[in-house]
């Protein structure tokens, strides 16, 4: 069961990020984006981390991405964003992206095999999870705070229409 | 149960397709969503292996990333906003001003 709910959720959202690199509609590629991040959080609750599937979904799938479609809502495009002319910068990306994955399949190469099948018991529980951000990380957490202040205030001023001009 | 290797090969296969997507991209909204979807890649990898550890602090760096990509996400949106007040377009190839 847990086998086939994997492979469902990753082929669904393999194929939801291949939509968003096919489509040309930026409120599309949005609502594809979306179905993604909503089949993260699924695996990311099959790796028993419940708690940040819950934060997955609902601050990417939702509070992001209702900012991306706003900012979508917001530009108008329709007359705009006809395909891309240059062949040369798709055969670019092919060939950045086999590296990529080369480089990247030979450094995790090694990396799994020893400890894969440890039978853990309860690991993502968000009692432990909240007691771990409380004493070891406490400093981390403050300072995110303080970056999340910072980023709306910095967001407001940034868009906020001047009246002097 | 599932091998980790799994999760960690399907984590390759994001970054990827969201490198790509990067590239082949020309706007700078459909690029930033690119930039998600890595974000979302890495966060997978750092759960597979928290998992493999058996550790939290795994899942608690992925809980930053998570509010780090909140605050990022905000700060972007709104420079793309200014970018098309200016320009009045979002496409890469517009915005030239410095000759880059």
């Amino acid at each position: 069961m847990a086998q086939f709910l994997f492979f469902l959720l990753a082929i669904v959202s393999i194929a939801s990020v291949l939509g968003m690199i096919i489509s040309k509609d930026q409120a599309y590629n949005a609502l594809f984006l979306i179905l993604a991040f909503v089949c993260m959080g699924g695996l990311f609750a099959l790796l028993e981390a419940p708690f940040i599937a819950a934060v997955q979904i609902i601050i990417y799938a939702g509070a992001i991405m209702i900012l991306f479609i706003f900012v979508v809502m917001m530009i108008n495009l329709r007359k705009g964003m006809e395909p891309e002319k240059k062949r040369w910068t798709k055969v670019f990306a092919v060939v950045v992206a086999i590296v990529l994955i080369v480089e990247l399949v030979l450094t995790t190469k090694g990396a799994l095999e020893p400890i894969s099948s440890v039978a853990s018991e309860t690991l993502g529980n968000p009692t432990d999870l909240g007691r771990l951000l409380f004493t070891k990380y406490l400093y981390p957490f403050e300072i995110t705070s303080i970056l999340i202040i910072a980023a709306l205030v910095g967001a407001i001023v940034l868009v906020k229409k001047r009246d002097t001009e | 149960m599932i091998p980790l290797n799994y999760f960690l090969i399907l984590s390759i296969i994001l970054f990827a397709l969201g490198a790509i997507a990067f590239f082949i991209k020309r706007d700078l909204i459909t690029q930033f969503m690119s930039i998600e979807i890595m974000f979302n890649a890495a966060n997978l990898a750092f759960l597979t292996f928290a998992k493999s550890f058996t550790s939290l602090d795994g899942q608690i760096i992925v809980f930053f990333v998570i509010t780090v990509a909140a605050a990022e996400a905000a700060v972007g949106l709104a420079i793309i906003l200014l970018i098309y007040r200016q320009k009045k377009s979002i496409r890469t190839e517009d915005i030239n001003s410095m000759k880059g």
